[in-house]
C-alpha cells in the first residue's frame, strides 16, 4: 500500500493537475456561457417542450451570480499560492497546522511563564497556601483530573477519593508529584490457586473483612487467617498494606473496588488492572507542579 | 408480469405509487426515530438503559431512515414519475423497476433492524455490514438500468434538465457506495474496511460529503427541477444557468469531503483543496436556487394560495441557505470553531429538514393526487398546516442549535490569562440543555406536519383509485 500513502510524489502532482484543470474549466464554462449569445424566440424560452407545458427560457447569466463565482475563484487560487494546496508545494507564507499549534503554545508558554515560575520557585507546601495558585490548581483539576476523581475529587468505584488520607502510593508532595507525572498501574493479580480451594477463598475473603471489622462471618475469618499469609507478601502480615507497591491498606475499611464478601473474592478469583495515566505529556512541569500543591493541599488544609 | 399491447402505451406507475406511499410512511418512521434521539439528549434515562435502544444505535437508524428510506423513496418515486414523463416512454426494463422497489424496501429492513442490534461498519451513513451493502449494490445497478434505459428509448429529442441531475445522482451515488463500502468481510456480519487510518477517513468522508452532494443535493435538484415549473406553470428561468451550475456543481462537489477532515492527521494541502472547492461550490449550488427562485417570476401572487408550492419555494431559500452556510463553515478558520459543535448538526438540518424534506414534501403533493386519480389532495388546509408547523419547526431546531453550537465552540476555546481552560466539557454540556428541549420541540412539529401528511395520504388514496396514465402521442415539434 506504501504507494498510495499521501508521501508518494505521484498523487500529488496527479491531484495538483486536476486542480488546476478543474479550476481552470470552471472558470473557462462561466466565460463561454456568459459570452454565448442565445437567438431570442418569440417566447424567450429555448423552443424545447417537454411532458406538454414544460419549457425552458434562457436568461442571461445574473451579474451578481456570475461575479461572485469570479470571486471565488480568484480567492482560491489566492489562497492555493499562498497556503499549501498544490502537493509538495509548501505555500508563500510556509503554514502548517503543526506550526501554528506550535507557535500558539510557545505563545502562551511565553505570557503565562513568568506566572508559574514564581510558582515553581516555591516548595509545595508553599504553593499550596497561595490563593492564587489554588485557583488555577483548582482549575486544572476540573479540566484534567475531574472526569475520573469527580468535581469534589472525592472519588468513585475504581478512582480514589483525593480529599481523604488513605494513599495507595503514598500522599507525601513528591509522591503526588511522580503520581501525576508518570502515572500508576495498579495491579493485584488473580490469586485463587494460591490461596487453594473455593471454600479457601471464601474463609480469606471474610478474614480480610475481619480486618477493618466489617461484617463478616467470624468463624470462617478464623479458618481464613493461615492463608492471608500469601495475601500479606504484598498487603504485609497486619493487612496495613505497602505504599512502595501500590498494596492497598485492608484494615481501614476503604474499599476502592467495592466492598462486602462478594467483591472481595471476585477480587482474589480475577485480581485487577487499574490505571492512572500519566500527564507529562499534556501538562507542563509547572503545571504540574501547581497540580501537586492543589492535591496535597485537598487533603492537608 | 406481463405486457400486453395496450399495458405498453401506459406510464409504469405502479412503481411511483409504491415508492410514494414508503416514502411517507419511512417519513414518519424515520422523523419518530430522530424526536426519539432527540429526546434521549434531554433525558438520557430514555434509553431504558438496553443496548438495542442506545442513543449510539438509534442514531444511524435516524439518519439512514430519513437518508435511505424516506429520501431514497422518494427519490426513486420522483425519477421514475419524472423520466417516463419527459421522454415520453414507459418506464425501461420491465419488472425491473418493480425489484428496485421491494428489494430497496429489503434493505431498509435489513438496516432497521442490524443497526439496532448493533451491527455495523462505524462509518457514518454507511454504517451498513456488507452482504447489505451488497443488496444495495444491486439495486443501485439495476436502477441505472431502469433510468438510463428509459433515457435512452425517450421520444423527445432533448434530455430535460431534471434527468441530467437524477442521471447524475444514480452514476456518482454507484460510485461512491461501492467505493466507500470495499471491505474484507470477516464474518456474517462483520467486515473491516479496505484502507487504513488517515486515507480510511478520507475515503469515508469523500463519500460522505458526496452523499450530502449527490443524493441529498442533485437528486432533489432533479426533483425542483420538474416539480417547481410544472407547479407554477412557468418555464424554467435559464437553460444556460443550468448547464453551467450542473457541470460546476458535480465536478467540484467531488472535492469538498476533506473539510470534514480539517485540523487532523489529513495532510494541510489536502485540507486546503477541500476548503477552496467548497468555497468555489458556493455559486453553482446557488444557480441551482436561482433558477427555483426566478422561475417564479411574474407568479409570486401564487404563493399566497397555493401551499404545495410554498414547501417549494421555501425549500429552494433553505437550499440556499445552507449552501451558503456549508462553504463558510468549510473556512479552516471559521471550522476551528464550529467543527464537532451542535452548528454542524443545525447546518445538516436546514439543509435535511428545509431542503431536502419540504421539497420532498412538496413534490409528494404534487404526485399523490395524479397518481389516485384526484384533482387534489384531500385536505389543502391540512397541507398549510403541514407547511406551518414543519417550518416552524425547521425555525426551532436550527436556531437552537445555531446558539448552542456557538457556545460550545466558544466555550471549549475559552482560555484564562494562566493558560488554563475557563470552562470545563461538562459545564458546556450544561449550558447545551435548554437548547436540546427546544430541539426536542422543533423535531416534535416536525413529526407532527409529518403525520398529519399521513393522515391526507391515506385520506386521498383511500376516496381515489390506482390510475393508469396512457403515453401521449409524440407531438411534431418535440
Amino acid at each position: 500500500m506504501s504507494d498510495f500513502e499521501f508521501t508518494s510524489s505521484f498523487w500529488p502532482l496527479f491531484i495538483s493537475v486536476i486542480t488546476v484543470l478543474g479550476i481552470l474549466g470552471c472558470a473557462i464554462l462561466l466565460w463561454v456561457t456568459n459570452k454565448t449569445k442565445v437567438q431570442p424566440t418569440e417566447d424567450m424560452s429555448t423552443g424545447h417542450v417537454w411532458d406538454g407545458d414544460l419549457r425552458e427560457m434562457n436568461n442571461p447569466l445574473p451579474r451578481w451570480w456570475v461575479w461572485m463565482f469570479i470571486i471565488t475563484i480568484v480567492f482560491s487560487v489566492a489562497y492555493l499560492i499562498i497556503y499549501p494546496g498544490m502537493g509538495s508545494y509548501q505555500g508563500k507564507l510556509g503554514w502548517t497546522q503543526v506550526g501554528q499549534f506550535e507557535a500558539e503554545m510557545a505563545k502562551a508558554e511565553e505570557v503565562t511563564k513568568p506566572l508559574y515560575d514564581k510558582f515553581t520557585a516555591m516548595s509545595v507546601e508553599e504553593v499550596a497556601a497561595d490563593e492564587q495558585a489554588m485557583a488555577i490548581g483548582g482549575r486544572l483539576f476540573l479540566n484534567n483530573c475531574a472526569q475520573c476523581h469527580g468535581s469534589d475529587a472525592g472519588g468513585s468505584k475504581g478512582f480514589p477519593n483525593l480529599t481523604d488520607n488513605d494513599w495507595l502510593h503514598g500522599g507525601e508532595p513528591e509522591t503526588i508529584k511522580a503520581t501525576l507525572t508518570n502515572g500508576r498501574v495498579g495491579m493485584m493479580p488473580p490469586m485463587a490457586s494460591m490461596v487453594g480451594s473455593e471454600d479457601d477463598v471464601k474463609n480469606v475473603a471474610n478474614y480480610v473483612l475481619s480486618l477493618s471489622n466489617s461484617q463478616h462471618d467470624a468463624a470462617r475469618a478464623e479458618l481464613g487467617k493461615e492463608k492471608f499469609m500469601v495475601c500479606a507478601a504484598c498487603h504485609g502480615p497486619e493487612g496495613k498494606g505497602n505504599q512502595m507497591m501500590g498494596a492497598p491498606n485492608l484494615t481501614d475499611g476503604i474499599w476502592l473496588h467495592g466492598a462486602g464478601e462478594k467483591n472481595i473474592i471476585a477480587m482474589i478469583n480475577n485480581g485487577k488492572m487499574n490505571q492512572m495515566p500519566a500527564q507529562a505529556d499534556k501538562l507542563s512541569e509547572a503545571q504540574i507542579h501547581v497540580l501537586t500543591a492543589y492535591v496535597w493541599g485537598l487533603s492537608n488544609k | 408480469m406481463s405486457l400486453n399491447s395496450s399495458e405498453a402505451v401506459m406510464y409504469n406507475d405502479t412503481v411511483v405509487r409504491q415508492f410514494s406511499i414508503m416514502a411517507v410512511i419511512w417519513g414518519v418512521v424515520g422523523m419518530l426515530v430522530g424526536v426519539i434521539i432527540a429526546a434521549q439528549l434531554y433525558i438520557p434515562e430514555l434509553n431504558l438503559g438496553l443496548p438495542w435502544t442506545s442513543f449510539g444505535r438509534l442514531r444511524p437508524l435516524h439518519t439512514n431512515a430519513v437518508i435511505f428510506a424516506f429520501g431514497g423513496s422518494t427519490l426513486f418515486a420522483t425519477s421514475y414519475y419524472v423520466v417516463q414523463r419527459t421522454c415520453q416512454t414507459r418506464l425501461f426494463g420491465g419488472s425491473l423497476a418493480s425489484f428496485t422497489f421491494w428489494a430497496w424496501q429489503l434493505v431498509i429492513v435489513a438496516a432497521a433492524v442490524s443497526l439496532p442490534l448493533g451491527f455495523t461498519q462505524a462509518k457514518e451513513y454507511a454504517e451498513l455490514e456488507w452482504p447489505i451493502d451488497i443488496l444495495i449494490a444491486v439495486v443501485w445497478v439495476s436502477y441505472a438500468i431502469v433510468f438510463f434505459g428509459t433515457i435512452g428509448k425517450r421520444k423527445v429529442k432533448h434530455i430535460y434538465v431534471a434527468n441530467w441531475f437524477f442521471g447524475a445522482f444514480i452514476i456518482a451515488v454507484a460510485l461512491l457506495h461501492i467505493v466507500n463500502s470495499a471491505a474484507i468481510p470477516a464474518d456474517f456480519m462483520k467486515s473491516y474496511s479496505a484502507y487504513a487510518g488517515v486515507q480510511d477517513a478520507m475515503v469515508q468522508w469523500w463519500y460522505g460529503h458526496n452523499a450530502v452532494g449527490f443524493f441529498l443535493t442533485a437528486g432533489f435538484l432533479g426533483i425542483m427541477y420538474y416539480f417547481v415549473p410544472k407547479q407554477v406553470e412557468r418555464p424554467i428561468y435559464s437553460y444556460r444557468l443550468s448547464i453551467v451550475h450542473f457541470w460546476a456543481l458535480i465536478f467540484t462537489y467531488m472535492w469538498a469531503g476533506p473539510h470534514h477532515l480539517h485540523y487532523t492527521a489529513l495532510p494541510d494541502w489536502t485540507q486546503s483543496l477541500g476548503m477552496v472547492f467548497s468555497l468555489i461550490l458556493l455559486a453553482p449550488s446557488w444557480g441551482g436556487m436561482i433558477n427555483g427562485m426566478m422561475t417564479m417570476s411574474g407568479a409570486w401572487h401564487k404563493l399566497r394560495s397555493d401551499p404545495i408550492l410554498r414547501f417549494l419555494i421555501v425549500s429552494l431559500s433553505f437550499y440556499g441557505m445552507s449552501t451558503f452556510e456549508g462553504p463558510m463553515m468549510a473556512i479552516k478558520t471559521v471550522n476551528a470553531l464550529s467543527h464537532y459543535t451542535d452548528w454542524t448538526v443545525g447546518h445538516v438540518h436546514s439543509g435535511a429538514l428545509g431542503w431536502v424534506g419540504m421539497v420532498s414534501m412538496g413534490a409528494l403533493y404534487y404526485m399523490i393526487p395524479r397518481l389516485f386519480g384526484q384533482k387534489q389532495m384531500y385536505s389543502v388546509k391540512a397541507i398549510e398546516l403541514h407547511f406551518w408547523m414543519a417550518t416552524i419547526g425547521i425555525v426551532l431546531y436550527i436556531s437552537a442549535m445555531w446558539i448552542s453550537g456557538v457556545m460550545q465552540g466558544l466555550m471549549w476555546r475559552g482560555v484564562n490569562a494562566d493558560g488554563t481552560l475557563t470552562y470545563t466539557f461538562v459545564e458546556s454540556v450544561k449550558a447545551t440543555y435548554p437548547f436540546y428541549a427546544l430541539r426536542l420541540l422543533g423535531g416534535l412539529l416536525y413529526l407532527g406536519g409529518m403525520l398529519v401528511m399521513l393522515w391526507n395520504v391515506l385520506k386521498t388514496t383511500s376516496n381515489g383509485q390506482s390510475v393508469n396514465v396512457p403515453v401521449p402521442p409524440v407531438a411534431a415539434h418535440a
